[in-house]
């Protein structure tokens, strides 16, 4: 922590950046074959004759080594395996009904473009996630659609040296939608309740949850990067009961994409969400007017706050989990100004 | 002195299956099954009794025999042979108060098991991903079998409290399939042309019909060492499979439709007597429910001895092959693999892995 404050900002970023890159491309490229960690680490050698079960990663990243035909008969080979997997189901879902399979191969496909090329995501911290075990990362809301949410994920997924997958929890208005509720839930959320996150968090999950919900995503843009209250700190109970560190996350970049200006309430009550907003563009403009504008991104993962150390009857005890809630809240805050000064602008 | 054991609604399937099993016990001297109506079914050495459960002559019957343990399983969803909704619902609610009754009057019952149902716990949005024996539900049901389920429990637990002396067990079933089920569930799976919700794919849980059995069987015995069989207890395989995986595994096409259609095409369909596809039942096709068996484990002291998706494999085995087998449509991914314009040629089994 005390390095980071004595590396000039610009010098730290481009650091940053080119650290990182390589580091995704290679996880991503021997994840969506579905290959162990091992053939990460064995995978950079250059000159290496590579065997058959490299082909797809050698394929994707460094086409001169091996004849373009080989990678391309593995992935088609993979692909025609996953059609035939998902058209005779015979895969598996876990109680909440996360179908990793589809999330790694469809779903984070989807998402990964505009990840990576759209909003131009900038991950810090990612270290501070464990390799394993149980953790809450909490993060700030905003954006009017929970683009960051899935964002996070993304970061987690493609990111984490041990590939760890981020579950988020959820309002409950997701799962009362069509379509929506099936892909959330083929994602991997849940609903953000106490027995679903300590469920999640007891089998050693990862959990995401965005502890200020509508009252955070659906604030107006003259509000932006102030955080607002946190629930009623149920989060700081959970994990504390469940013994797991939380990890403050600031997401910088989300607050620009739908600027909104006003909320048409009585049309919101109208359609049972919970605001309507008005931006520059949307409605006006139409479907034209929901595209989110092309903000550049960080998300910085923030140390660890550890849990274990409290007795068991902490989670009962309110004073504490207000000291512990604001402690997470004033982390997620600072880090939020402290990007937003690093940063250049908010397109690039 | 062996116990005696009383069993009601032997004329269904589940309730022979369960008598002829029990019998076999070699504490049980005597069994004797309960039915409004005649069984089809052999009951193997027990004796059958054929007496309505709702009229008060089950009381007569407990005392005649001196019954030490009662297994109600007369709790279903569906009517035996021709009967209306009217009849079922008496049965579940008028039936378990008038067993619930004599065995209050009896002083010689030391033993009440009763098959629920895990419709208890209803379906919504709102309601955890997974339900425990204390998660209260967000919405009770509003009608149908699930609130017969929730009637019923709210009688037993009121005996528990009356009878202390007895021990009471609830069994809360997840969906009941196997080789020869008959509940509406195993008749929506006979559909030749599957009907969806559209934007949902709800999570199911089933139970084989052997694993009931053993369950039922435990909890009408006397505990084994360290295990405690009073009190409320989930009972479902384990994993869990997806509406639209359960078709694929089927090999049943599906046929998405709105949601008001769904509910307007079940109600319009009950109305006419086609089918009994009632709301609860596209509540559940909707939004689904998964429940933990942590206490079937760890206090019942119960393996169950398929899964979820054995449970299904088992039960799509004896339904036949759909419209769309799941073998065929496999055989064909692995012909297009074989095409040698995609440089094929290799067997299909290495396209499998």
């Amino acid at each position: 922590m005390a390095d980071a404050k004595v590396i000039p900002f610009d010098d730290d970023r481009s650091r940053g950046a080119a650290a990182q890159r390589p580091q995704r491309r290679r996880s991503a490229g021997s994840r969506r074959k579905g290959e162990p960690a091992v053939v990460r680490e064995v995978q950079p050698l250059p000159g290496r004759a590579v065997p058959q079960d490299d082909g797809p990663v050698a394929g994707e990243e460094k086409a001169p080594v091996k004849p373009q035909e080989g990678g391309l008969e593995q992935r088609i080979a993979g692909g025609l395996a996953f059609l035939r997997r998902r058209l005779t189901g015979d895969y598996e879902v876990d109680d909440f009904g996360y179908d990793e399979e589809l999330t790694d191969q469809v779903l984070m496909s989807l998402l990964r473009p505009l990840y990576e090329k759209y909003f131009r995501v900038e991950v810090k911290g990612i270290d501070n996630i464990p390799e394993k075990g149980g953790a809450l990362i909490v993060a700030n809301h905003s954006g009017t659609l929970p683009l960051d949410g899935l964002m996070m994920q993304v970061a987690v997924h493609d990111n984490h040296p041990a590939g760890r997958h981020l579950r988020l929890l959820a309002a409950d208005l997701v799962f009362v939608l069509p379509v929506v509720n099936e892909l959330a839930r083929k994602a991997g959320h849940t609903l953000a309740c106490a027995e679903d996150a300590q469920r999640l968090l007891e089998r050693g999950e990862l959990v995401g949850v965005m502890p200020e919900g509508f009252k955070g995503i659906g604030k107006p843009f003259s509000e932006r990067y102030k955080l607002q209250r946190f629930g009623r700190g149920g989060f700081v109970s959970t994990a504390l009961r469940a013994g797991t560190p939380i990890i403050p996350c600031s997401i910088v970049g989300a607050e620009e994409i739908y600027p909104m200006i006003g909320n048409a309430k009585t049309l919101a009550r109208l359609l049972g969400f919970p605001y309507f907003p008005i931006t520059p563009t949307f409605p006006w403009l139409g479907p034209l007017g929901a595209v989110p504008l092309p903000t550049k991104w960080t998300i910085q993962f923030g140390e660890p706050i550890h849990t274990d150390g409290y007795p068991q009857e902490a989670a009962e005890d309110p004073m504490l989990m207000f000291n512990l809630t604001d402690q997470v809240r004033e982390q997620i805050q600072h880090t939020l100004y402290k990007l937003l000064v690093q940063r250049r602008s908010v397109f690039f | 002195m062996g116990k005696v054991v009383l069993v009601t609604g032997v004329a269904r399937r589940l309730g022979g299956r369960f008598v002829r099993r029990i019998q076999r016990d070699p504490e049980v001297e005597r069994v004797l099954g309960v039915d409004a109506i005649t069984p089809e079914h052999h009951l193997g050495g027990a004796d059958f009794v054929r007496a309505d459960i709702r009229q008060p002559t089950i009381a007569r019957v407990l005392a005649e025999y001196s019954v030490d343990t009662v297994v109600h399983m007369d709790v279903t969803g569906t009517p035996l042979g021709s009967g209306s909704r009217a009849t079922v619902k008496e049965t579940n609610v008028i039936g378990t108060m008038q067993v619930l009754g004599a065995c209050q009057k009896s002083p010689t019952v030391k033993r009440l098991v009763v098959k629920s149902s895990t419709n208890v716990y209803g379906s919504a949005p709102r309601d955890p991903a997974v339900f425990t024996e204390t998660t209260p539900p967000k919405s009770l049901p509003s009608g149908g079998f699930a609130k017969d389920t929730v009637e019923v429990e709210g009688y037993v637990r009121g005996f528990a409290r009356r009878r202390p002396d007895v021990a009471v067990c609830v069994l809360r079933f997840a969906n009941i399939l196997g080789p020869g089920a008959d509940s509406p569930l195993a008749s929506y799976f006979a559909l030749p042309v599957l009907p969806t919700v559209f934007g949902y794919d709800p999570r199911l849980q089933f139970v084989h019909e052997d694993d009931v059995i053993e369950v039922l069987r435990i909890a009408s015995h006397e505990p084994r060492r360290g295990t405690l069989n009073s009190g409320t207890f989930n009972i479902a395989g384990d994993g869990v499979l997806l509406l639209s995986q359960c078709a694929r595994r089927l090999g049943r096409p599906t046929v998405p439709l709105l949601l008001p259609v769904v509910t307007w095409a079940g109600s319009a369909m009950r109305t006419v007597g086609m089918t009994d596809f009632s709301p609860e039942q596209i509540r559940l096709l909707t939004h689904g429910r998964v429940v933990s068996t942590v206490q079937m484990r760890e206090t019942l002291g119960y393996e169950p001895k398929f899964t979820t998706a054995e449970t299904f494999a088992a039960f799509a085995r004896s339904r036949g092959p759909g419209l769309l087998p799941p073998e065929a449509l496999a055989a064909a991914v692995d012909r297009i693999a074989a095409l040698p314009a995609l440089g094929g040629g290799h067997p299909p089994t290495q396209s499998a892995n």
